[in-house]
């Protein structure tokens, strides 16, 4: 039976028409996944099915259960009751002074007329489904006080405490480690077979989608480009733009042999941060971010930096080019220590190319700025050459950052960290914040660049898939420890240590056969 | 993925929404205004052929205490706006000359706080943890000081033959500048977070450097907002100094200083109140409709809002 | 949270210290000699000395100082001719002018300044919120405007001058009102209320634009916000997301400003004082100022010093106790 039945909907805002024509079908207990990159008009496709757009022109049809959802819609008995939604983001999604329980509790009588200890009740018995330890305690917690992965679990908990027939989920994974993620969506697709609501889940991620979804839609622009099964979609494509998105998936690199010798010593490094004091006398025992790290960086290679967030991976990068020191251990390049080539050898390439480029000055000057330190007069020669190795033409120059792409601020972020002409670029997850066609543009460009130029990189991420593409060796950071560090293919194939194991488990795929089994193999790794 | 924040106020579109903002038109040409006459207060004056020292019993009448002869306070072709009861000096002279106090004053005292409290902030914000430990304590000193009770204290024991307005620019400033610093203090551990100045320092920059090229422009928008509502704070100051008696001495007018005067002769001559009144008014009026403008042109956020 | 508190009253009483310094060394080291202000007209050098003594201006200034720090805890004697005045703690001096101990002068003249204060407060914050909950709503574009015409308004017109309209509307030409004088609240409240109606209004003026402003800043910035959105996608009623959700959120900077405010208001309503001649702190100090009377001025200045720390602290507190997310460090 067919719950909902979407035809050539149509949403404009004031002066951009954001979907175009979209239409699909999810039957009762299915999952649909829309998959997309930024600005194709998804995420605008799931507001739409709550009526949560404030100023849009919202045409076609919408059929839910044989309801409307466009005209004259019964919105108090549909939100939340018959259609939940899961947000992106988790922290700000949900109110932060009240309590997880008295949030869902709230939305419970609301829809149901419950007496308060029932809407209780129903809390604590829903962060329970949701797998929550210790749920009648943590009922009358605030919501920054969970992790991120336990918030999303209880923004999911909220979402089925009145069974819904369908669940929408809006990115529901972007903003969590990529362990994390693979236990939320486990739980989505867990949720759905028990409550036998269908699910919509919506992402960038072809990866996230191929393990949970059944049908696929591919959107750009506004524009269905491809539907159909998921097997299909993401194993034989027809469509060029499906099959440029699958190209951009990472795919592992080619084994290479790395003879340089050792040009970045790491040894014995610690990074201690005092914590603040909270309400005792004593002081407390400082956060150890980098907790003793050695390894080496040989020249010509590329070193691949694992970790999940707050594993201090961004404060081992930024030790590594001189922006901070270690509280124990040496960083050495080339024999003299870190802080005494400041400037020269060793550049970075930053995470958000937004804040990574002073919004108030032209890009060619961003790029001119390490030249000009150097004592170069005129380097708008050199900057010209740069922006032209990177991608982008000369005539860009005078432009400013916020007139750019995202892709092309990256480029601009790493024709800066050539300038000075370095031997080593750390790169501090350059391309997390990027669709995944650019992606594999920026990550094309770099290893061209280090190819061509003979440079040796560091390069963080969270983001395995792209590591394995790029990196010749692998170290895997946990709570400040490298646990494990080796050859690519060696580490990805024959991992060592029960962490690589568990991320490895977790890496969103695009096969969905490949998908399943690492969800079974998940399962029972987690028992 | 994630959307965009608004783009920055690049100087060119801050001032295209300027001009537009016909509040801040209005504000910015009657503040121009006040300060063109403080500035020639002494021009506009010998203009008018008086000056704001002479008395005019003549022009008084002693029968009813000093109220000046004629309507609207003595209004004559000699006198512009009148004259003063009980003393019969020009009024046109004074209100202008009282220009030159109120308005330097505060842009003084303005610009000495924004030195001062610019310089401790980015001290403070790019020093290292007992720099700015330091320099923050002082700061929340300064912010504790009752600013018109030290004032109102500091102006009776300093020696009262220096000069008085210079002096009053200086109290102001130097209790009040604890607001800019602290601005100051948080705009630069924020914009020191910034990944384009870790990519300065990556360069190779000294801290100079990036303090003059990174953080001082970024600096500029609160900064100028800030202090585009200070101004008519420190105005306010100044003219409740001299109301209460402890601001300019006579006889340097002051437009707070007339009013305090002027009550007493409200019944007689009401024109009195009202013309040092309305000054006031006026130029605050005018600076906060600029400030506001200000605001509005260049926070960003702000401009989503009121959209 | 003990800790916390015993922290923040080491940083209060650092705070007051250094304050009590920087006063100290201003006014007894000013160019005008306290002894010749005390001794007054007909001063002959004996009795000059006498008061030099008697003040213990013979000592140097740190030993000075301490003496005065002495007498904030435990008192202090004075010599008054053959006899010893004893000045219970905290003591803060006899007043040159009219030889009452300034402890009993300030203490005495504090609940005017609090009455002042509190009724101002209030008034602003009824009204403050009101018109910016409203002009935030953003239902009724003219509201908007004219609370926004108030606004700047409110910014343009200093304390004093609404003061002297009101006065000499009220007052004088209307004669609706009689001229304030005080009465104490224990007395007659009514009448307490009403003397202090105007000055209530003059300071409430720029206060109600000030929290008219943020409220409606606030209000729009906590609507923007994500957990709104998620509960109007879960059905919520909007009245229910305004006051529960966005209003909450909107009333945080409010709430601790209120504590700050207050002793603001306490700091600076000296012009309204005077002007509506209330015997208040505030009109105290112009006083004394006038007659260079030293210890009245410093016990003034470190009064009010007091009230700011002690509102700052209280202000911490508060919001931590409104914000569930904030923690106290």
């Amino acid at each position: 039976m067919t719950l909902l039945t979407v035809e050539d909907l149509r949403i404009s805002f004031r002066d951009k028409l954001a979907v175009d024509g979209l239409s699909f079908e999810l039957p009762a207990g299915g999952t649909l996944g829309i998959v997309g990159e930024s600005g194709s008009g998804k995420s605008s496709a799931a507001l739409a099915l709550l009526g949560l757009h404030e100023a849009a022109t919202v045409t076609g049809t919408i059929d839910f259960d044989g309801v409307d959802l466009i005209t004259d819609v019964p919105w108090k008995d549909i939100r939340g009751a018959r259609i939940s939604m899961v947000f992106q983001e988790p922290l700000t999604a949900l109110s932060p002074f009240h309590t997880i329980g008295d949030q869902i509790a709230e939305v419970y009588r609301l829809h149901t007329g419950a007496s308060r200890k029932a809407a209780r009740d129903r809390a604590v018995e829903v962060l329970g489904q949701v797998h929550i330890p210790d749920p009648a305690r943590r009922a009358g917690a605030y919501p920054h006080q969970f992790s991120g992965g336990m918030r999303q679990r209880a923004l999911i908990a909220m979402a089925i405490a009145c069974r819904p027939q369908l669940i929408v989920a809006d990115e529901p994974t972007t903003a969590l480690d990529v362990t994390v993620q693979a236990q939320i969506l486990d739980l989505l697709d867990e949720v759905r077979a028990t409550t036998g609501a269908a699910l919509l889940l919506i992402s960038h991620d072809l990866g996230v989608v191929a393990g949970s979804a059944d049908t696929v839609v591919v959107m750009r622009d506004g524009r269905v480009v491809e539907r159909g099964a998921t097997e299909t979609v993401l194993v034989s494509p027809r469509e060029p733009y499906t099959k440029a998105l699958l190209d951009a998936v990472p795919k592992p690199g080619e084994p290479r042999e790395i003879t340089g010798a050792p040009l970045l010593r790491v040894r014995d490094v610690q990074r201690h941060f005092p914590q603040p004091r909270r309400g005792s006398f004593r002081k407390p025992p400082p956060i150890r971010a980098v907790d003793g790290v050695s390894l080496d960086v040989h020249a010509g290679e590329t070193l691949g930096i694992v970790g999940e967030s707050g594993t201090g991976k961004t404060t081992l990068a930024r030790m590594m080019v001189g922006l901070d020191r270690p509280t124990a251990g040496t960083i050495t390049f080339d024999g003299a220590d870190i802080s005494r080539r400041r400037g020269r050898s060793v550049q970075m390439v930053f995470q958000d190319p937004l804040s990574s480029l002073n919004p108030r000055r032209s890009i060619g000057e961003s790029i001119a700025d390490p030249l000009r330190l150097q004592g170069e007069r005129d380097p708008r020669g050199r900057v010209s050459a740069l922006l032209e190795r990177v991608g982008l033409a000369a005539s860009e120059y005078d432009r400013y950052p916020h007139q750019l792409s995202g892709g092309m601020r990256q480029r601009v972020g790493i024709a800066r960290a050539l300038a000075p002409s370095p031997r080593l670029i750390v790169c501090d997850e350059p391309v997390s914040s990027l669709d995944v066609t650019t992606q594999a543009q920026v990550l094309a460009l770099l290893e061209d660049l280090r190819a061509e130029l003979g440079l040796s990189l560091v390069f963080v991420s969270h983001d395995l898939a792209v590591l394995r593409q790029i990196a010749d060796r692998v170290a895997v950071l946990r709570e400040g420890r490298v646990v494990e560090i080796g050859p690519t293919a060696q580490v990805y194939e024959q991992p060592q240590h029960a962490y690589t194991k568990e991320l490895l488990a977790a890496v969103p795929v695009t096969d969905p056969v490949e998908a399943r089994r690492l969800r079974a193999l998940r399962t029972t790794v987690s028992g | 993925m994630t959307t965009a924040p608004p783009a920055p106020p690049v100087p060119s579109r801050a001032l295209a929404a300027l001009r537009r903002d016909r509040g801040f038109v209005t504000g910015a040409v009657i503040a121009g205004l006040m300060v063109l006459v403080a500035l020639t207060a002494p021009l506009l004056a010998a203009l008018a052929g008086q000056d704001y020292t002479t008395y005019h019993d003549t022009l008084l009448d002693s029968a009813r205490g000093g109220v000046p002869i004629g309507g609207f306070g003595g209004i004559s072709g000699e006198h512009w706006l009148g004259v003063e009861p009980g003393t019969g000096r020009d009024l046109f002279a004074r209100l202008v000359y009282g220009a030159q106090v109120s308005v330097g004053v505060a842009v003084a005292a303005t610009f000495l706080e924004v030195l001062l409290g610019v310089t401790v902030g980015v001290a403070a914000g790019l020093g290292g943890r007992w720099l700015d430990s330091g320099l923050s304590r002082v700061i929340d000193l300064v912010l504790s000081v009752p600013v018109l009770v030290m004032a109102i204290s500091l102006l009776a024991i300093v020696p009262q033959d220096w000069p008085r307005p210079v002096l009053l620019a200086a109290v102001i400033a130097v209790l009040g500048w604890g607001g800019t610093a602290r601005l100051s203090r948080g705009e630069t551990l924020s914009l020191r977070t910034r990944d384009y100045v870790a990519a300065a320092q990556v360069a190779g920059a000294p801290w100079w450097r990036v303090a003059r090229r990174e953080i001082l422009p970024g600096l500029t928008a609160p900064i100028l907002t800030y202090a585009a509502l200070l101004l008519p704070t420190n105005m306010v100051v100044e003219a409740g100094l001299s109301f209460l008696g402890v601001g300019v001495r006579p006889p340097t007018p002051s437009w707070g200083q007339m009013l305090s005067t002027a009550t007493t002769w409200f019944r007689a001559d009401p024109f009195y109140v009202f013309l040092p009144a309305l000054m006031l008014f006026l130029a605050l009026l005018a600076f906060v409709l600029v400030a506001n403008g200000l605001r509005r042109a260049l926070d960003p956020r702000q401009r989503e809002l009121t959209r | 949270m003990i800790g916390y508190l015993a922290r923040r009253i080491l940083g209060a009483a650092f705070v007051l210290l250094a304050l009590s310094a920087i006063v100290y060394a201003l006014f007894y080291l000013a160019p005008s000699d306290p002894a010749i202000l005390t001794c007054g007209k007909g001063c002959t050098p004996e009795r000059l000395a006498d008061v030099r003594a008697a003040m213990g201006l013979d000592d140097p200034v740190l030993t000075q100082y301490l003496h005065f720090l002495q007498g904030l805890f435990t008192g202090r004697d004075y010599p008054a001719g053959p006899d010893v005045r004893h000045c219970p703690a905290p003591c803060l001096g006899y007043s040159f002018e009219t030889d009452q101990p300034v402890t009993a002068l300030l203490l005495d003249r504090l609940p005017v300044s609090f009455s002042l204060a509190i009724g101002a407060e209030i008034l602003s914050l009824a009204a403050g919120i009101g018109a910016g909950v409203l002009s935030g709503l953003r239902r009724f574009r003219v509201l908007d405007r004219i609370v926004n015409g108030l606004i700047l308004a409110g910014y343009a017109v200093p304390v004093f001058l609404v003061g002297l309209l009101l006065l000499l509307l009220f007052c004088v030409h209307l004669q609706w009102l009689p001229f304030p004088s005080y009465v104490k609240f224990t007395v007659d409240p009514l009448l307490w209320a009403q003397n202090l109606l105007l000055p209530w209004i003059s300071l409430a003026v720029i206060q109600t634009a000030a929290y008219a402003r943020l409220t409606r800043a606030g209000l729009q910035d906590a609507l923007a916000e994500d957990h709104i959105r998620t509960a109007r996608a879960y059905g919520i009623p909007e009245r229910r997301i305004l006051w529960r959700r966005a209003l909450r959120g909107a009333m945080l900077p409010l709430v601790t400003l209120t504590a700050v405010d207050l002793a603001q208001i306490m700091t600076a309503a000296v012009l309204t004082e005077t002007m509506f001649g209330l015997p208040g702190v505030g009109q105290l100090l112009v006083g004394a100022v006038n007659q260079i009377d030293l210890p009245v001025v410093v016990g003034v200045t470190l009064l009010t010093g007091l009230l700011i720390v002690v509102a700052n602290a209280a202000a911490d507190l508060l919001y931590a106790a409104v914000d569930p997310r904030v923690q106290l460090r």
